[in-house]
């Protein structure tokens, strides 16, 4: 195997089987803010000692390793082609990093290697590296989670939602609302605004990329991502849907240029589970 | 937290109530979709599942010593809850037919599922949803497979002898599912917050 298709496959153990510290930081301050023996409190706890139990393993964190998803600078096109993913992919399931993930929509066949046509997903996006250098960032998403995500078109009727931040805000609480018992609460939302239906969701998921306690460079949206992080948590919903304080650790909102004749709002749900992992080349 | 021990008796899971923690030891059996659509297909389920408990999820299995002489020569390398509602059409009838008494999974079921707790002495279960590692050290053998070939290894039945399996009761046999009035105080404070202002 080769040196870069060694390192992605490392790349994907790490990102399977050790949580984010910025999102471990969000799990710990949620759990100073819920009630002594709660339900809610024992699924923190849990959840916290999950984390260090599959960290120290190397296990996977979720028995869903989900759909890897690579985000890879331009300038890495020659050097990590989609073949040395392909192989890192092939490599890590056959040692247990990834489950047997992958299915023939057709026949319902097994496809063991999580390797073929479509899978993984790799992003080649625009970058300012120099040829040879850059960033590789992966995305590890559950199917339980992307069940919940969803893209709504204003104005929608249902939500008294128009064509402005404050629909925008309707439909992100209105996802939440739906996700409740399924998404794996706390999650993380990434939202686009605007876009095509395709590059609506791509937004959406780019988005979960940042780190959960930075600030949005625009101020508009950062005061909508505070806002509905904090509407969102009054809903009471929780740590899996059996009610509490934390509902979500984070929004993440970006734009995408839209047509006059649409406009879609995108929600991305990141289960708790949220892997990411970043490899710099 | 409340210790449930296998064989789990309708007297004890009727004294639980939605909210308790509990700590689940024993024979538990992973079934989901695939067994849950031979079960309604009127195809025999070549196990007895009587007081026991049904855990809906789709491990991660790696070939392994066996633990004991007699057991299944499998590991769980990780075994969280899969999403329960899927099997909302089949469940009730599953209680009556095989006396499982405890439905551990994510996300709750339907009213026919509550219905039938209430009925048959049972309880849902919320097992902490991607807690894959927890579930795994759990589990302290695998003692059988069933249908590994058919359903392959996410599908398959597995036996399992589980201890301090920690889950939250979340539909209990008194008719009351925690879920239910989660969703209705906020819905209800959603509502709210898209009014119009």
């Amino acid at each position: 195997m080769k040196k870069i298709a060694r390192e992605i496959a490392e790349l994907v153990h790490s990102t399977s089987s050790s949580l984010p510290s910025d999102a471990e930081r969000a799990i710990r301050s949620a759990l100073r803010r819920e009630a002594r023996g709660s339900s809610a409190c024992m699924v923190l706890e849990t959840i916290l000692k999950n984390v260090a139990l599959a960290r120290a393993a190397g296990t996977p964190l979720c028995q869903d390793t989900g759909t890897l998803t690579f985000f890879v600078d331009a300038s890495l096109r020659r050097k990590a082609p989609q073949s040395a993913f392909d192989e890192a992919v092939a490599y890590a399931s056959s040692q247990g990093w990834l489950r047997r993930n992958t299915i023939d929509p057709i026949t319902g066949a097994s496809i063991d290697s999580n390797v073929c046509p479509g899978a993984p997903v790799v992003h080649y996006v625009g970058s300012d590296a120099k040829e040879g250098h850059g960033t590789i960032r992966l995305i590890m998403k559950g199917g339980g989670s992307e069940n919940m995500s969803v893209q709504f078109s204003l104005p929608d009727a249902s939500l008294g939602a128009a064509r402005d931040m404050e629909g925008v805000r309707k439909c992100v609480l209105a996802a939440v609302q739906r996700a409740q018992g399924f998404g794996c609460a706390p999650g993380l939302l990434g939202v686009c605004v605007g876009g095509d239906r395709a590059s609506g969701f791509e937004e959406a998921k780019m988005q979960l990329l940042r780190d959960i306690g930075d600030a949005n460079p625009v101020p508009a949206l950062a005061k909508l991502e505070r806002r509905i992080l904090k509407e969102a948590n009054s809903l009471g919903i929780g740590p899996m849907g059996l009610g509490g304080k934390t509902t979500l650790l984070g929004v993440k909102i970006g734009t995408r240029p839209r047509l006059p004749a649409s406009y879609f709002v995108t929600v991305a749900y990141m289960c708790w589970a949220a892997r990411r992992g970043v490899l710099v080349v | 937290m409340i210790n449930l021990t296998y064989p789990f008796s309708e007297d004890v899971v009727r004294e639980l109530k939605a909210g308790d923690v509990v700590s689940v030891n024993g024979r538990v059996w992973t079934g989901r979709d695939r067994l849950h659509k031979r079960f309604a297909d009127g195809g025999a389920i070549p196990v007895d599942m009587r007081g026991g408990a049904l855990y809906h999820c789709g491990p991660v299995v790696v070939p392994a010593i066996p633990v004991h002489p007699g057991a299944a020569p499998w590991r769980i390398a990780a075994g969280g809850p899969t999403t329960s509602m899927r099997e909302n059409p089949y469940e009730a009838a599953f209680i009556e037919k095989t006396g499982v008494r405890l439905i551990i999974g994510k996300g709750g079921m339907d009213a026919t599922v509550l219905a039938a707790c209430e009925r048959f002495g049972a309880v849902y279960l919320q097992a902490v949803g991607g807690a894959a590692a927890v579930t795994a050290r759990a589990v302290k053998s695998v003692e059988n497979v069933y249908f590994l070939k058919e359903f392959g290894a996410a599908e398959a039945c597995w036996e399992l002898e589980v201890e301090d399996f920690q889950c939250v009761v979340a539909m209990d046999a008194h008719g009351v599912s925690l879920f239910e009035s989660v969703q209705r105080e906020s819905l209800a404070r959603f509502k709210s917050l898209i009014k119009a202002v």
